[in-house]
């Protein structure tokens, strides 16, 4: 009996030191989902630049670009997949995970090849575990990206966008990332990176204003030729600090959970405690008692 | 005469914005000065240093590749990356 009691009592101080851990984890996590947004904010202003002056390129030019041309025939298709490098962060990293499979398998039965490019531990050990083959691998920046990540993920997709099919080049690039919706809703998107469709860019002059005749410097082609890989890079870029920020609010709730449940978990035992020792309090009385009375009888 | 709103840019931030009256960046091309009224224009950078002078003092930062757009005195220099700028006597 006595055994009970103490089994109980380790077992609330083990549950106890688990859940400073997870107090400690989510207050970590909840600092650094607003660090994660005032760096996606940060990066608003190069975004709109970059935007405002390739719609005034696709405006006043219609030169074609690798980068914009979509192919006659998609036989190859890249898919860049962004999730967390490490877990305890809910169902952050199974849904980003889940939204790729359902596009990997919608592009296959298109009857496309797909080429996996992998971000994040997480999305490496889901493939290596498969025992699946990928292109390419980065991880280590999952909570903190920096834009030489987002820049080296970028050149290398256009590198080998550019290649001939032949030569293991591809048609087009999808990216499968989780947006930040707000604090307690972020959810997976997949979005066509290139061909690039420069949609959101062409903005539309106002009532009494014109839209500027820009003149390129060197060239309308040559300006396109350098900002276009700035535009994919900028996207990876804005996707990887969304992602960011997601991983982290998903870390938050999953350790709101975990400390609530600690706090059930201590309450029950702390009970099943008391109970094992008023029992053993119980059985000692009687057994008092009971000696007495059988004292007194002889 | 107008002034020019200038704005820095950086991936990660924004570096700088305010009025000046000339900004001097380095394109492909060679060096590019900027003045109120100039014609819209959108040209590619090469690292360099950006010289804006300020209403308060002229001020230089280095850049690595980049682009600069020009219309309605409205300047936007965008770079990966930005150093921070120095003021210049």
């Amino acid at each position: 009996m006595a055994g009970q009691m103490r089994v109980y009592r380790q077992r609330v101080r083990s549950v106890q030191a688990t859940k400073k851990i997870t107090r400690a984890m989510e207050l970590i996590a909840a600092s650094r989902v607003i660090k994660a947004r005032q760096r996606a904010e940060a990066a608003t202003p190069y975004t709109a630049a970059l935007t405002r002056a390739l719609s005034a390129l696709a405006t006043y030019s219609h030169e074609d670009h690798p980068l914009t041309t979509e192919r006659e025939q998609v036989r190859r298709a890249a898919v860049v997949i962004i999730a967390g490098d490490r877990g305890l962060s809910g169902a952050y990293n199974s849904s980003v995970l889940r939204a790729s499979e359902s596009l990997v398998q919608r592009l296959q039965d298109e009857g496309k090849e797909v080429v996996p490019y992998l971000v994040g531990r997480r999305a490496v050990s889901f493939y290596k575990f498969r025992r699946r083959e990928f292109a390419a691998q980065w991880d280590g920046f999952s909570d903190a990206p920096t834009y030489d990540a987002a820049r080296e993920i970028g050149q290398r997709l256009v590198d080998d966008f550019t290649k001939p099919y032949e030569e293991g080049g591809h048609d087009e690039v999808h990216v499968v990332y989780t947006r930040f919706v707000n604090m307690v809703t972020q959810e997976p998107r997949v979005l066509r990176l290139v061909p690039l469709e420069v949609v959101e860019g062409e903005e539309k002059p106002g009532e009494n204003e014109v839209l500027p005749l820009y003149s390129f410097e060197p060239s309308a082609s040559e300006v396109l030729d350098a900002l276009l890989p700035k535009y994919v890079i900028s996207r990876i870029w804005t996707c990887l600090l969304a992602a960011a920020a997601s991983q982290m609010a998903a870390q938050q709730r999953a350790m709101k959970s975990a400390t609530d449940n600690a706090d059930a978990l201590i309450k029950t035992y702390t009970r099943l405690a008391n109970q094992a020792r008023q029992a053993e309090i119980t059985q000692e009385i009687s057994e008092i008692v009971g000696g007495a009375d059988a004292l007194k009888s002889a | 005469m107008s002034q020019l709103q200038v704005e820095l840019v950086a991936a990660d931030r924004k570096v700088w914005s305010g009025e000046a009256t000339m900004v001097r960046a380095r394109s492909i091309e060679g060096e590019l000065g900027i003045l109120p009224g100039h014609t819209p224009v959108l040209g590619v950078l090469v690292s360099g240093d950006v010289t804006i002078h300020g209403v308060d003092g002229v001020q230089t930062a280095s850049i690595d590749s980049g682009f600069l757009s020009v219309d309605h005195d409205r300047v936007t220099i965008v770079a990966d990356s930005v150093g921070t700028p120095e003021a210049k006597a």
